[in-house]
């Protein structure tokens, strides 16, 4: 299966290090940046674009765009891992549209499109008889979409709540743990590359939002978008707050929750025993998912990172093979 | 309950001390000596705050003392939650905040701890409302929800259990 990746950055390399590592049959036959791009129909020599990438900041030639690959017949399915734009979700939209309608699989790790416009990609996805997944939007690592579509399929899902920002959790438990105040777990945060320059998007809880809106629309077909989560951020608890929590073995965590019987969309820091099983340490992601046959299940696991985000597209990839590469 | 035992120097302490053993609270003692019975047993009325599910220790505990338990009256589940509160909750008139579930009539706050770390930064506050039903609790809850958002503080609540 012939793969094409738009989006060099640590995600799109993360990608194309494991498809050149491992075993998987995929074939890597097209790579874009913001500023170039690349195509060989038989295969690309990764490790060569990978040392062209780092000399130049390129990957390939400012000739061949993002466009020209995505019109090409060169790939089977397409790796959209660009940066991410929450508000428009552009230029990312546009690639998975075109994609799409071209008749091709989508595999992507890109929160905007996905949480805009859900139902628009999914009809347009099964109108051309072609997979959009999108795994690696939500929790990173952790095979939620997976479980929720097959592991626990048959099941009725009735609530599912959980950790679905690493920054905030890292905060949070410096905080707890170390007596930390908000600021200075911060800046330690942002030393140790878990938290952006601006860091607004993780501590005001809109990147746990988010995946919030794309879990409430591919669960339960809610059509949901940002505007209706109730969203607090942590950028105003306490270390005071937390160590009042802690007296009686209880902390403060960012728990996004979607609770539909209770209309319940909604990101908070919450007050929960030191003993749940959600309660995890540092930049952890961890999500419980209410069934009526399995009764809870929580998955624990890596939001972020570059192997992680692979972990989640190479799996997509993989089942999208499975699927559909086999029977032609 | 309603209880009946010795009239003997010492008895009333046995039948308080199971109580406070079990971490409860008395709220109101009613020891009543009738003449016209003419026996030397007594009859005592006791309410109480118990913690949930400790009730059958209580009673077993009467049995080994040879109190005679005669009527264990309505036991009503007393529910209890604590929100965290942080922002200046002085300056915008804590004894307000507590008023407003005090006088609700259904709901009242129990307990209240709070930190001021300095002039001008927010305090934090933990708060613990009891009622006797959860519905109270919830109608408490978003009281106080309302006076955060008028008052501009934020409000930390425990996650729900099923």
């Amino acid at each position: 299966m012939r793969i094409a990746i738009i989006g060099f950055g640590s995600v799109g390399r993360g990608v194309a290090e494991v498809i050149t590592a491992k075993d998987t049959g995929l074939t890597v036959t097209a790579i874009a940046d913001s500023k170039s791009g690349i195509i060989d129909h038989s295969g690309l020599d990764i490790g060569a674009i990978l040392k062209n990438k780092k000399s130049t900041g390129m990957c390939g030639t400012p000739e061949i765009t993002v466009s020209d690959i995505i019109s090409s017949d060169a790939y089977d399915v397409l790796v959209e891992v660009s940066p991410t734009n929450a508000e428009t979700g552009e230029p990312a939209l546009g690639y998975i549209r075109e994609a799409l309608a071209g008749g091709k699989h989508v595999v992507t790790s890109n929160k905007g499109p996905v949480s805009l416009k859900f139902e628009e990609l999914h009809a347009l996805a099964a109108e051309n008889n072609v997979m959009l997944r999108y795994e690696a939007t939500v929790c990173g690592a952790i095979p939620l979409m997976h479980t929720i579509e097959h592991g626990i399929a048959g099941n009725k899902i009735s609530r599912l709540y959980g950790v679905f920002n690493g920054t905030c959790n890292y905060i949070l438990t410096r905080m707890a743990e170390e007596g930390l105040t908000y600021k200075q777990a911060l800046l330690e945060a942002r030393e140790l590359g878990y938290a952006e320059a601006d860091p607004t998007y993780d501590v005001k809880g809109i990147d746990a939002a988010i995946k919030l809106v794309i879990l409430a629309n591919a669960v339960w077909g809610m059509k949901k978008s940002l505007a209706d989560v109730d969203i607090i951020g942590i950028d105003d608890v306490t270390s005071a707050a937390i160590a009042l929590a802690e007296r009686e073995d209880q902390t403060i965590r960012l728990i996004g929750e979607i609770d539909p019987a209770n209309e319940i969309l909604r990101v908070s820091p919450t007050i929960i025993p030191k003993s749940h099983p959600l309660v995890v340490r540092d930049t952890l992601n961890a999500v419980t998912i209410e069934t009526d046959l399995a009764g809870e299940i929580t998955l624990i696991g890596k939001g972020a990172g570059s192997s992680e985000t692979a972990s989640a597209i190479i799996a997509d990839l993989l089942f999208i093979r499975d699927c559909y590469d086999r029977r032609d | 309950m309603k209880l009946e035992m010795k009239d003997s120097p010492g008895q009333l302490v046995s039948v308080i001390q199971p109580i406070s053993d079990i971490g409860g609270n008395i709220l109101s003692v009613i020891h009543e000596r009738d003449p016209e019975a003419g026996r030397d047993l007594l009859d005592v009325q006791i309410m109480c705050e118990i913690p949930e599910g400790s009730l059958d220790t209580l009673l077993s505990e009467y049995r080994i003392q040879g109190v005679n338990v005669l009527r264990v009256g309505e036991e009503r589940f007393l529910v209890r939650r604590s929100v965290i509160l942080i922002g200046h909750l002085i300056h915008t008139n804590i004894s307000d905040t507590i008023d407003k579930i005090d006088s609700t009539g259904y709901a009242e706050v129990h307990e209240l701890s709070m930190v001021m770390p300095a002039i001008n930064e927010p305090s934090s506050a933990k708060i613990t409302i009891k009622s006797d039903c959860l519905k109270d609790i919830n109608r408490a809850l978003a009281i106080l929800r309302d006076v955060a958002r008028v008052k501009g503080f934020l409000i930390i609540e425990p996650l729900e259990g099923n």
